[in-house]
Parts: C-alpha cells; sequence; structure tokens
C-alpha cells in the first residue's frame, strides 16, 4: 500500500514535473558546499549561480529561463552517487561538476549512463579524460600531468636539449611533476633523460648531484618540487659552474623563489598557471562577483564561471539541450570565457587553459609567449 | 677521478661542519652524561643573529669580509649566552635528577627555542647573504672546489686545533678534564665544577655558532627548523666517533659527511640518509661504544 502511495506520488511529481521541464533549462551544480573542502566548492557555485540570474534577467538561453540545481557531495564518492542520481532523476541537462576527482569518478558513471554532460571545474586527476570512459566529461582546468608535459616539450623543443636530468623531492607533487616530464620526454623521443634522481629536502648541500649533472654532460635540468630546494640547486650549480638551463614548476614560480635564490634565480624557467586575469570575461567576472558578494572570488571561481559560460554557449549554439549537439558544440565552437578563449578537445579537456612558461627576467617572471 | 674528488672535498666540507656541531654534543656529554638536544637550536640561533646583523651592517655601508667577521662573532657571543643560559634554566636544576629527566628537559628546550623563532622571526625561509667572496685565485679549480668549501675546511680545521690545545694546555682545560674523570673528586680538590659546566657549554655553542654562520653562508638560506636535521646529523656523528670522545667527534663528524657524500655520489642522493644512518648501524654492532669510543666501565 505505501509503495503504490509513492510511486502515485512520484508519478504526480513527475507529471507536475514534465512540463516545467520545456521551460526550463536545468543546470546542475555538484561539489563541496558543507565541510572542509566547501571553499573549494562554494566559488563555482556562487558563480554559476550568478551567471544564471544574469543571463535570465536577460532573458535566458534561447527564450528559456535557467534553473539552477545546486546539491552538496562534501568531496565524497558516497555521496557524489547519490548527487548524481538525485540530479538525473530531476531530469538535469547539464552539469558544472563535480570539484574533486574521486567525487567526480564516482558520479560520471551515473551521469554517462542518462547521457548527461558534466563540465568541471576542477577535477585534474589525467585518466578522467584520457582514458576515454567518460565521453560526457569535460573540464575547464587542466589535468596534473599538463605541467610536465609543457616542461619537456619546452627543454626538448624550445631549448633544444638532448641531454635531460630530472630531479625530484621524493613528495608526491615534486615527483608527479616529475615522473610526467621524463614520461613525455620519453614519449617525445627528441630527448633522453640522463639522471633521474630524488633529492632529500633540507640537506646541507647538493653537491653530489650537481657533479653528478655535470659528469652526465645533461644540457637542461628539470625540477620537480618547491622553492627552497630549488634555491639552494641553482645557488650551487653556479657555484660549481654548472651552466645548464633549470626549469621547475609552479612551486617554483613565486617570490619566495625570487627572493631565496636572489641573484641566482636570473633566467631560471617555471611552468606555472596562465595568467588569466588580462581577459576581459575574466575582469567581468570578477568585478560582478565583488559587487555582489563584496569580497575577492575563492578557488576555482574562474573555471567554475568558465564552465557555465562553455555550458551554455554549447546550448545556444546547438540550438537546444540535445545530447549529440551540445556534444558537438563544445568541441567546435570556441568560446570566450573567464579562463581564455577556449573549446574542447575530442577527450575533453579545455584546449588554451592551463599553463604557460615564465622565465626570471631582471628579478621578476615573465611569461613566455 | 675528478667525479671521486669533487665527492671527496664536498664530503670533507660537509663533515667537518657536522664535527664542528658535534663536538658540542660530546663535550657536554663527557662531563654530565647529558644529550642536549637543544644544541642543534644553537646552531640555528648563531645563523639568525649572523643573519640580523648582516643586514644591519649592509644598512651601514660595510664591507663583505667585515660583515662577515663581525656578523660572526656576534654569532658567537649570542651563541655562548644562549648555551650558558640554556644550561642554568634547563639543566642545572635537574642535575641531581633522574638522568631521564634533564633528558626530557633537553627535548623541551629544543621545541621552545624552535618555536621562540618561528614567533619571533617567520617561518618562512630567509635568503643568508652569500659572505664569503669567490676567491679569484680559486676560479681555475673552482668546479671542484669553491671558496667557500675551502674557507669551511680552514675554519674548522683551525677552530677544531684550537678546542684541542685548549682542552691540553689550559687550566679551564684541565679542570674539564678533571671533571669529566670524575666529577666528585675534581670538586673535592677544589674545581669549581658548575664553573667547568658552564664554561663547557659555552665552547660548545660557540663551535655550533660558527657552524651555524659556515653553513648559512653555503647553502644561501635559512629557517627555524634548519638546527633540528643538522643537530640530528651531528648527534649521529658524536655517537659514531664514540661520544664523550673529543677526537671521536671529529672522526665521526667526517666519516659521517664523507659516507653520504659518496653514498650520493655513486648509488642515489635519494639515498643519501639510508645510507649514512646505515654505516652509524654498521659500526655500533662492530664497535658498541663507537670509532673511538671506550667501552663503557660498570660503576658499583
Amino acid at each position: 500500500m505505501r509503495k503504490l502511495k509513492m510511486f502515485l506520488v512520484a508519478s504526480l511529481a513527475l507529471a507536475l514535473a514534465t512540463p516545467a521541464m520545456a521551460d526550463t533549462i536545468k543546470v546542475g551544480v555538484a561539489g563541496p558546499h558543507t565541510g572542509d573542502l566547501a571553499p573549494y566548492g562554494i566559488p563555482t557555485k556562487d558563480a554559476v549561480v550568478m551567471l544564471a540570474d544574469q543571463v535570465n534577467a536577460a532573458g535566458g538561453v534561447l527564450g528559456k529561463q535557467i534553473e539552477v540545481m545546486a546539491l552538496d557531495d562534501q568531496c565524497k564518492p558516497e555521496i557524489a552517487t547519490n548527487v548524481a542520481t538525485k540530479l538525473v532523476s530531476d531530469g538535469v541537462d547539464i552539469v558544472i561538476g563535480h570539484v574533486c576527482s574521486g567525487a567526480t569518478k564516482a558520479a560520471l558513471g551515473i551521469y554517462n549512463e542518462a547521457k548527461v554532460i558534466a563540465i568541471s571545474p576542477s577535477a585534474t586527476n589525467p585518466p578522467l579524460t584520457q582514458s576515454g570512459d567518460y565521453p560526457n566529461f569535460y573540464r575547464t582546468i587542466a589535468p596534473d600531468d599538463d605541467q610536465g608535459k609543457l616542461a619537456a616539450d619546452f627543454t626538448t623543443d624550445k631549448l633544444g636539449a638532448k641531454k635531460i636530468a630530472i630531479l625530484h623531492d621524493k613528495g608526491d607533487y615534486g615527483k608527479g611533476f616529475a615522473d610526467f616530464s621524463k614520461m613525455f620526454i620519453e614519449k617525445g623521443g627528441k630527448a633522453e633523460v640522463v639522471l633521474f634522481e630524488g633529492i632529500t629536502p633540507g640537506a646541507m648541500d647538493y653537491s653530489a648531484v650537481v657533479q653528478k649533472i655535470r659528469r652526465e654532460k645533461a644540457d637542461a635540468v628539470i625540477f620537480g618540487g618547491y622553492h627552497p630546494e630549488a634555491s639552494k640547486l641553482v645557488a650551487q650549480m653556479k657555484r660549481k659552474r654548472v651552466k645548464v638551463p633549470f626549469i621547475g614548476p609552479d612551486g617554483v614560480k613565486g617570490d619566495g623563489f625570487l627572493e631565496i635564490a636572489g641573484k641566482n634565480a636570473e633566467g631560471v624557467y617555471a611552468t606555472g598557471p596562465m595568467d588569466v586575469s588580462k581577459y576581459a570575461e575574466n575582469q567581468k567576472a570578477k568585478a560582478d562577483y565583488i559587487a555582489k558578494f563584496g569580497k575577492e572570488p575563492g578557488t576555482f571561481f574562474d573555471q567554475g564561471y568558465a564552465a557555465m559560460q562553455a555550458a551554455l554557449n554549447a546550448i545556444e549554439v546547438a540550438g537546444g539541450t540535445d545530447y549529440a549537439a551540445v556534444e558537438k558544440a563544445l568541441k567546435s565552437s570556441p568560446v570566450a570565457t573567464a579562463v581564455g578563449k577556449i573549446k574542447f578537445d575530442a577527450k575533453g579537456d579545455a584546449e588554451g587553459v592551463g599553463f604557460s612558461v615564465f622565465q626570471v627576467q631582471n628579478g621578476t617572471f615573465v611569461e613566455l609567449p | 677521478m675528478d667525479f671521486f674528488l669533487e665527492l671527496f672535498l664536498s664530503g670533507l666540507t660537509r663533515g667537518s661542519i657536522y664535527a664542528l656541531i658535534a663536538l658540542g654534543y660530546t663535550m657536554v656529554y663527557g662531563i654530565i652524561q647529558l644529550i642536549n638536544f637543544a644544541h642543534g637550536e644553537i646552531y640555528m640561533i648563531g645563523a639568525f643573529v649572523a643573519l640580523i646583523v648582516a643586514g644591519v651592517l649592509t644598512i651601514y655601508g660595510f664591507s663583505g669580509v667585515s660583515i662577515l667577521v663581525i656578523a660572526a662573532l656576534v654569532a658567537v657571543i649570542y651563541a655562548a649566552a644562549y648555551g650558558y643560559t640554556l644550561e642554568k634554566i634547563a639543566y642545572r636544576p635537574l642535575r641531581n635528577a633522574p638522568r631521564l629527566s634533564p633528558l626530557i628537559s633537553a627535548i623541551g628546550a629544543s621545541l621552545f627555542l624552535q618555536n621562540y623563532v618561528l614567533l619571533a622571526q617567520t617561518p618562512d625561509f630567509l635568503p643568508f647573504p652569500m659572505l664569503i667572496p669567490e676567491f679569484a685565485f680559486m676560479e681555475p679549480v673552482a668546479h671542484i672546489m669553491g671558496s667557500i668549501e675551502l674557507v669551511i675546511l680552514i675554519t674548522s680545521a683551525l677552530t677544531m686545533i684550537g678546542l684541542t690545545l685548549l682542552i691540553k694546555y689550559t687550566r679551564i682545560g684541565k679542570a674539564m678534564r678533571a671533571t669529566q674523570q670524575d666529577m666528585t673528586m675534581a670538586r673535592l680538590v677544589g674545581v669549581n665544577v658548575d664553573r667547568v659546566i658552564s664554561m663547557t657549554f659555552i665552547i660548545g655553542s660557540v663551535l655550533a655558532a660558527i657552524g651555524g654562520v659556515l653553513v648559512a653562508s653555503y647553502i644561501g638560506q635559512i629557517n627555524f627548523y634548519i638546527g633540528f636535521m643538522a643537530g640530528v646529523k651531528a648527534f649521529t656523528a658524536a655517537v659514531l666517533g664514540g661520544i664523550g670522545n673529543i677526537p671521536g667527534a671529529a672522526l665521526g663528524g667526517l666519516v659521517l659527511g664523507l659516507s653520504e657524500s659518496f653514498a650520493a655520489g655513486y648509488i642515489s642522493s635519494a639515498y643519501e640518509d639510508v645510507f649514512a644512518f646505515g654505516v652509524l648501524v654498521l659500526i655500533l654492532i662492530l664497535r658498541p661504544s663507537g670509532l673511538l669510543g671506550k667501552a663503557a666501565k660498570q660503576k658499583v
């Protein structure tokens, strides 16, 4: 009896929902909105709501109003699957999210079965796009291996290095970057990795490893780690008269490195997130946010805003929310967003976002073209 | 051959710094059987004081070498004051307490000093000026051994010779040796034991501060935490050489520095600590009282 009642209620709700579906475009936004990780999820939610309000006030998309459905997954995979099921059963058209890679992965299977596109502002785990398991997944942030790939390409193509020494600080971040650099250098086949070695952070000196760089006749050094070790390494290389280019990740690209390495920093390369503040869309998004909330936007705001812009643009180009048409639009029509002009590649990664190479020139990091 | 020589010299440089700090551990242990865990912090404070003084002197337009000398002097005086005070506050009241109590007090003092510098200065790394100039005559061999390494080696050798002379030929040295042999007896024959102990802490702190200034200008950066790892390494060196034995500490420092350097060069720098502590374990298995340590006599 109770089951029958529930079925009736459910079908009634569905019946009520169906006509509404025709009038609105339902955008789900899922991510951590409470708990420890909320600072990573709330800026995206705010961006989506803010943009939806603006578009609605201006008449909506294709004459339809946008309905935002914000759900909290707390970055937990088990909650993320519930959130995904709820969004799908409520007839969501497109999802902005999720935020954490683990939660995103858990939810993506459900969206994929239901033919719902998800655009994440922050899930950087490489296989999410590269495995090909989730053709419905897109992201407006560069994957984790992007920096390693950029460093590898830059070192072999721009610097023309043939023998590359790769050092890392044995930590997740530093070794991850070093591993990816090594993988892409070996894949590229233009140079060989002559030295791949961990160093001990906080050690008194790195002369032994600097001597190894010389002995292997490396013509470039890629280092995965943070600025204190990078400063020590460049100082010791200089002191031991090892004059080869030094390339670090975004853990090196900062004022800390400039301050500690001093004049030894000159000429050092580092990859780092592209400077997006020069884009008009980014400036507008930021100004709107500050006007509305009275503070600077938080982490992943730009990417969340860009994801929403890309989604709305694709729906508009596609002339509706049909899966195949929206997919085609995402992959073929470039759109100006808060992270620059982007479109998505065949696997779902945004082209034109991510990292640039910077070089220390006259005491500051300058973005290289 | 060049490669071997390079590793040997950088190991020697590293080792002589370990030796300088290890001497402080071993002297204190020799006299009051206490492992002064706050010794590494004295080294760190020495480096910080030198940094501050060097900063001030640079503003007043002093030149390279004079800055180095003045900054090192002030650092040494400060560190000596810290060592003296540390002993007065943290160890002297516990002189007759069970042996574990001063040890806990030492760990507490170490944490206190670390956090004091963290709060009073900064948690970030600070750049330390390159106070030691690059000598022109070193240029042909600069890729093997730089001017800074040369200065470190000479300074630590001179310091250790000075210490040996002090212990062998001066009144206070004689008193220290007497106290080390038998504190009660030394007191009975009129040695001012408290003064000797204070003096031991002061000398140890001076050596640590010299090490701190040398290392800081060698690696060019310091933070509140550098004393910890240096302290652990130096303590290892002291144990390696036979704790309580002064030439042993110097030898232990050199053995440790060289084995780290060769391990980093011929095996992998990822494993330099593994190798260094492996050497310690091996030596303690073969010679439980360290390289030059005397087997402990059971006092009844």
